[in-house]
């Protein structure tokens, strides 16, 4: 017999049991460790943690594991995790301007001091099937012939302390100067977003936003939906060190390196009576590798600043309570996927709404006014 | 909501894999706390709180689930229920949980629970004073489909500026003779907020009205909890001329033959046949098992349907 009336307890049971099953697949195959989806699956794990808002690659990589793979289901257990974690420390601002880049590209010039530095990237490649891919144990020989053959020791190669493109922009007054807010940034883990809300806490919420929304967002303002004139300034992406300040020590202490991505945009001109023109920034920042994340996030960093600058705001991407409010896949898949729980009662209602409308619809003929077709919106849309 | 309740609550009693007592540490109880403090103190306001991710996903309760966290005791009495019935799987699921990282009794008498945790419905069985009803709330803005945005509702909330609403419901007449709200029917609190009462259906509306257990509405990933205190007024938007009214069924319950409760309707074949059974699941059972009802299905149907 249906679920609802018994059955729920055991039913739950048996799903968790089928599913465990699934995850591990024909155990005729080797399982995957968490170690291997953390060197092998980098760029999986690298989305994880920024969009769980942890650095932790081996747990990231746990979460991929018990995901199935399955990121946003990756992202959410990472949550879950980060929400009983006390806070220990706030570390001081990390200055990617110190970053030990593994790559660093300009479009916006030639040649930067520090020079362009490709790194590792999947831009150039013709994306063909490598299909000696497909071979078992694939050619380890062949990996070891690539590092072998580059001039210098390529992987682990780092360029220290390239000077910021921006920076020398600022320096001549032809940009505007990020301007440091001075209070301590909100932690939108702890307190409700509060609208409007400022740049510090809409770029937290964007970096914990959903890569595939902002990559669309950030389309849209290209395709003129809140066009804002972008050039890719810098996107550097490596290492950098993260102090504490502990109270008993007074000084900082290095605790440790984490790989980040950064993305400055250059954006639009603006200027008035008073003042000259300048071009204006969009930023993106993200753990690990995560270009195309980083970039959108810039993107619409910069269109949400409209108001700022006092454009037009008539797009999606420019309107905050728009974007905050729905760029967090947690939230979004949270909402669409509870539609899959029951509904009986909201249903019965309905119905019974619906039977009463069309009964005296029969009954009145077309005296009564006619039910319109928008019936079923009007009163679904309370759903939930 | 009880101080000497919560003495029971601290870090020792913690529960197993090294969570704290319901899950949430001390701190974000105590966040919790305050805002339900003022929730109740406003009755309808939406107090914004600082909602946190928990390891349910959102939508499916996680709002309730932190009140519920912030109020539990260790010797309360835990009752979960979606939908009227207690054994649902979410309901199961959030039962679990509880069961889990509290270890409190549960229970399905709703008689019996001092902590009634709900997902659409309010049970059949009058509440008592002294227990708590936690209402979960997936969208707390009750103008949020009139206007889409968060700063012109607040605006609207404190300005009284409830007339859109009645325009609304006015539309509602005018196109289909009724107000075509059948669940979520938005209510005015203490004369003062409007409200939405969470996808209750508008069938338990008057419950609301003064009763004299204690109503908390936790909505997490909009991040809002709101309050009815016992016996206050809860009153359903409606017109003189076109006065509120709750769903009637021209069926009993197939079961236990009720003819005041809530009616789930349940397709049992392809032919239409229907049967229409208690949603909530412990009145029904209550019934059938106090002397004098009888089942009015056939024996046949209710024995599948028990089944």
């Amino acid at each position: 017999m249906y679920v609802a009336v018994k059955g729920g307890e055991k039913a739950i049971d048996h799903a968790h049991n089928l599913l465990a099953r699934r995850r591990r697949g024909d155990t005729r195959q080797a399982a995957l460790s968490v170690a291997q989806i953390r060197e092998q699956m980098k760029l999986a794990v690298d989305r994880v943690m920024t969009e769980g808002s942890v650095y932790d690659p081996e747990l990231a990589a746990l979460a991929v594991k018990q995901a199935s793979g399955d990121l946003m289901e990756a992202i959410f257990l990472l949550r879950a995790y980060r929400t009983t974690l006390p806070r220990l420390a706030v570390t001081s601002p990390v200055n990617t301007g110190d970053m030990l880049v593994q790559r660093r590209i300009s479009a916006t010039f030639k040649d930067v001091p520090g020079g362009q530095v490709l790194g590792s990237t999947y831009d150039y490649t013709h994306r063909l099937l490598d299909f000696k891919l497909l071979a078992e144990g694939e050619a380890e020989s062949d990996v070891a012939e690539r590092a072998s053959s580059e001039e210098p020791a390529a992987a682990d190669e780092s360029v220290a302390r390239c000077p910021r493109v921006l920076e020398m922009l600022n320096s001549e007054g032809l940009i505007e100067s990020a301007k440091p807010e001075n209070e301590q940034p909100g932690d939108l883990t702890r307190e409700p977003l509060d609208y409007p809300a400022d740049r510090a806490t809409r770029l937290q919420a964007l970096a914990r936003g959903d890569e595939g929304f902002l990559l669309a967002l950030a389309y849209s303002t290209q395709r003129g939906y809140g066009r804002n004139h972008p050039f890719a300034g810098e996107i550097r992406q490596g290492y950098v060190a993260v102090e504490i300040v502990p109270e008993e020590l007074g000084f900082a202490i290095d605790i440790g390196d984490i790989e980040l991505t950064e993305c400055e945009m250059i954006n639009q001109f603006v200027g008035s009576k008073d003042r000259a023109p300048q071009f204006t920034r969009g930023y993106g920042l993200g753990f690990g590798q995560c270009e195309r994340k980083a970039m959108a996030m810039a993107l619409v960093d910069r269109s949400l600043r409209a108001a700022e600058f006092d454009e037009e705001r008539d797009s999606p991407a420019q309107n905050e309570e728009f974007v905050l409010s729905h760029c967090d896949n947690v939230e979004s898949n949270g909402f669409v996927s509870h539609l899959k729980l029951p509904h009986y009662v909201d249903f019965q209602s309905e119905l019974e709404l619906l039977r009463k409308l069309r009964k005296e619809f029969e009954e009145h003929g077309s005296n009564r006014p006619a039910a319109k077709t928008n019936a079923a919106t009007t009163a679904t849309e309370v759903t939930s | 909501m009880n101080a000497d309740r919560h003495e029971h609550v601290s870090s020792e009693a913690a529960s197993p894999e090294g969570y704290n007592f319901a899950y949430l540490d001390e701190q974000t109880k105590r966040m919790l706390r305050r805002a339900l403090l003022k929730a109740v103190a406003v009755p309808g306001y939406q107090v914004p709180f600082g909602g946190r991710e928990m390891p349910l996903p959102y939508g499916w309760g996680t709002g309730g689930i932190q009140v519920t966290a912030a109020v539990i005791g260790s010797d309360d009495v835990l009752k979960v229920i979606d939908q009227g019935a207690d054994d649902t799987t979410n309901a199961v699921s959030i039962r679990r949980f509880f069961v889990t990282t509290t270890g409190v009794d549960t229970t399905e008498k709703t008689c019996d629970a001092t902590v009634i945790q709900t997902r659409h419905r309010i049970p059949e069985t009058p509440l008592s004073e002294g227990q708590i009803l936690v209402y979960q709330v997936p969208i707390p803005e009750p103008l949020r489909f009139i206007e889409p945005s968060e700063t012109e509702t607040r605006k609207m909330h404190a300005l009284q500026e409830y007339g859109v609403m009645h325009v609304k419901l006015y539309e509602d007449i005018a196109h289909f003779g009724h107000i075509a709200t059948a669940y979520a029917y938005p209510v005015k609190v203490n004369g003062r907020y409007v409200m939405d009462p969470s996808p209750i259906p508008k069938f338990d509306n008057p419950k609301m009205h003064q009763s004299p257990a204690l109503q908390l509405f936790g909505a997490g990933r909009e991040k809002r909890i709101y309050a009815v205190p016992p016996f206050t007024d809860v009153e359903s938007l409606d017109f003189e001329d076109y006065p509120f009214e709750i769903q009637s069924w021209d069926h009993h319950c197939d079961i236990c033959g009720a003819s005041e409760s809530f009616l789930d309707e349940v397709v049992t074949d392809d032919q239409g046949g229907r049967l229409f059974v208690c949603s909530d699941t412990d009145y029904c059972r209550t019934r059938v098992e106090a002397e004098g009802v009888q089942a009015v299905a056939s024996p046949a149907k209710t024995q599948e349907v028990l089944s």
